[in-house]
């Protein structure tokens, strides 16, 4: 009997290893593809895609791809600006987007539930109906340089950063940390005397490892993957533009797929690495929150 | 006292250097060629000699993407941020021109003498812009494919009639050899429908709007030559003479060199391609006629001046010398386009009397009908592309063309005609 009971469980477990093994290859089709086709010349691309040789180093493998690709844009660049907006965007995002919550959850305040609501509801107004408005207000704005007063932010780094450092979204998820947090730790901490900003920064922030993880990943992707129709309507100069506008350049009459591939490949390890990087943190963070990106 | 005199004469004469240069006026010129190699190299080539070559005018490039440029450029002019000398894809120009971004180009018409028609930008009765080259469409086949099935080779004299273009698809089907007779290169989208399809439209008599007054499509898109033509298109799928709107693009790229097409529907930046490809018996042949004239869209890329310039004499300065003979031939040779003028066309290698390519210049110039000149073409363009996949995909073609006039005719009254 008991022999049975093991056999049946050493038969589940097959299963779903199996299962999980079939799901896994699935998410990682596209991008074996991916890297795979980077290596080939796009005559074999192209026909290898009709068959399971499109998912497999075989044929005629080369880094000419790469060669071309870097010859055809300025990946290092792209990628440098990149990561650049996206690393202060996103350190910027969760300092204020966590003292805005941290506001919201532990101050009082009049005002602050029907704000919370206006600010949550701002997540349904999709960035297409602002984007214009937003193009003629950040054309028009002043700022503090080196060389004095500039009249505009086009073509700068800023107006790629500082329109994105707080949305909804993120408010919305340290908020929901922030109420989970026992009570209790805040009020022995104001009978002792400490400030708000010192909750903030001793108490309140060290304990929210998960939170930040998934902050500062949501943000990252979004990004480093999504920031497509912002730069393209801000940023006319080479120097700041983006990967993702970037690869617009490898769009021409006649696609060179394989170089496609090659720039989608070398743009995507910074984010896989960081996701590696994360990981841990992110999953036990989208299992308490619930919240998917 | 050497060392002063030269001391002194290092000084002015760097000093003089700095005045020239400083005496030159920089115009910023936007351009679509990111990512091409090639074209950016002959364009940077022919800026630092016309910055060289006078001392008036300083020339800066920025080139963006193609498939963003234009999203690029009407987010500039709403910001207010646009350079001097604009790129412009030859059928938008008019929309440009009507919302204001572009003012005329101030050139002479000694300066265009020769050149193809359809490179001239004209507007409301100015130039507004001029391309460097144009490009066009032809019939891809293999003269052993026409052998074989017993066809006449149609000539820019006599093009194939309806019918017979359509027994030729037929005798293609029938031999049992292709995947499709016919690659009309549906997985091209965007502006690949108006510019390759509306010429057969054209020739069944029909037309995106009315060229008459530009303000309205009513009876031209959806009048008995419309849905002629519509029916027509929606048999190329029905009887299978044509892949779909789910064509792989990779047959699209390559279909016809591989032999799983008999006849391909392309343009001829992919004619050099296929020669290198070893189709060495692949004909070019002029559009069918079927029954109001064989003709093929026309008009590329061109250059003309933003209305933010300040120096319009300047943006034209430098059109005027981008236009010479060498410099088209150059393009011609190194992206494959169509120069714009006879004299280029004769020192190119392919565009030449006798060059593998010569039939285009000749298409273009017998053939090439521009694309509506209205503003409101870039709306009605989309809306027919939209219609053509749809009736490829099984719609109605009557309703789905009258669909498409309440469209066309609705953007129209809402920008008050577009001030035709």
């Amino acid at each position: 009997m008991a022999l049975v009971s093991a056999e049946n469980r050493g038969l589940r477990l097959a299963a779903r290893y199996a299962t999980l093994t079939l799901v896994a290859l699935v998410f990682m089709f596209p991008l074996v593809f991916m890297v795979v086709s980077s290596f080939k010349p796009d005559q074999q691309l192209l026909s290898d895609t009709s068959s399971l040789r499109a998912f497999l180093p075989v044929g005629d493998i080369s880094l000419d791809n790469y060669y071309a690709a870097f010859r055809r844009a300025p990946i290092g660049l792209f990628m440098l600006n990149s990561v650049f907006v996206t690393v202060t965007t996103v350190l910027l995002s969760i300092l204020l987007c966590s003292l805005a919550a941290f506001s919201f959850v532990f101050l009082e305040w009049t005002g602050r539930n029907v704000l919370l609501t206006i600010i949550l509801a701002t997540l349904i107004i999709p960035f297409e109906t602002i984007a214009v408005p937003l193009l003629l207000f950040v054309s028009k704005l002043p700022w503090l340089g080196m060389e004095g007063i500039a009249w505009g932010w086009l073509n700068t780094y800023r107006v790629q950063i500082i329109p994105w450092i707080v949305d909804a979204l993120t408010v919305f998820l340290f908020v929901q940390f922030f109420k989970d947090l026992p009570r209790e730790l805040i009020e022995a901490a104001r009978v002792e005397g400490a400030s708000w900003f010192m909750i903030y920064r001793k108490i309140v922030m060290p304990l929210s490892g998960p939170v930040l993880a998934t902050a500062a990943i949501l943000k990252s992707l979004k990004m480093y993957n999504e920031q497509y129709l912002w730069p393209l309507i801000v940023v006319q100069d080479e120097a700041h533009r983006p990967v993702m506008v970037g690869l617009g350049y490898f769009f021409q009459l006649q696609i060179a797929w394989g170089e496609v591939m090659a720039y989608l490949t070398l743009i995507s390890v910074p984010v896989i690495g960081f996701y590696l990087l994360m990981q841990r943190a992110f999953i036990s963070s989208i299992a308490s929150t619930g919240v998917k990106g | 006292m050497k060392l002063k005199t030269a001391t002194f004469g290092v000084l002015a004469a760097s000093t003089m250097l700095a005045g020239a240069a400083s005496a030159q006026t920089t115009l910023g010129l936007w351009y679509h060629g990111a990512g091409n190699e090639v074209e950016s190299r002959i364009l940077n080539g022919i800026i630092d000699d016309f910055n060289a070559a006078q001392s008036d005018w300083s020339v800066t490039v920025e080139s963006f993407p193609q498939e963003s440029y234009n999203d690029s450029v009407v987010a500039a002019a709403l910001a207010g941020n646009l350079p001097c000398i604009l790129d412009v894809d030859g059928p938008v120009m008019p929309n440009w021109a009507w919302a204001g971004y572009m003012v005329p180009l101030p050139i002479s018409e000694d300066a265009l003498a020769g050149h193809l028609d359809a490179t001239i930008g004209r507007w409301d009765g100015q130039v507004y812009s001029v391309g460097l080259w144009d490009a066009a469409v032809s019939l891809y086949a293999r003269q052993s494919t026409l052998d074989e099935l017993g066809l006449r080779t149609p000539t820019l004299a006599s093009p194939w009639s309806g019918e017979e273009f359509m027994a030729a698809l037929g005798a293609a089907k029938a031999s049992g050899k292709y995947d499709y007779a016919l690659d009309l290169g549906m997985a091209w989208t965007g502006e690949w429908y108006p510019y390759a399809f509306s010429p057969f439209l054209q020739s069944f008599g029909g037309d995106i709007v009315d060229r008459s007054t530009y303000k309205s499509a009513e009876g031209t898109l959806n009048g008995d030559a419309g849905i002629a033509f519509a029916e027509w298109w929606q048999s190329l799928f029905t009887e299978g003479y044509s892949p779909g709107t789910s064509q792989d693009p990779a047959d699209r790229d390559s279909g016809f060199i591989n032999g799983k097409y008999a006849f391909a529907w392309n343009g001829n930046w992919a004619a050099a391609a296929t020669l290198d490809a070893g189709v060495d018996d692949v004909v070019f042949l002029p559009a069918p006629d079927f029954g109001n004239g064989s003709t093929i869209g026309a008009a590329s890329w061109q250059f003309g001046v933003s209305s933010s310039c300040s120096h319009p004499e300047g943006a034209a300065a430098f059109v005027e010398f981008a236009l010479q003979d060498k410099y088209l031939a150059e393009f011609s040779d190194g992206i494959g386009l169509i120069p714009s003028t006879k004299e280029a066309a004769a020192m190119t290698e392919r565009y030449a009397e006798g060059g593998p390519l010569a039939v285009y210049f000749d298409l273009s110039k017998e053939q090439a009908l521009v694309r509506p000149v209205t503003p409101g073409y870039v709306v009605a363009a989309k809306v027919f592309e939209k219609a053509l996949a749809d009736i490829a995909n099984g719609a109605d073609p009557a309703d789905t063309l009258d669909a498409a006039v309440d469209e066309i005719d609705r953007d129209i009254e809402n920008n008050q005609g577009y001030g035709h």
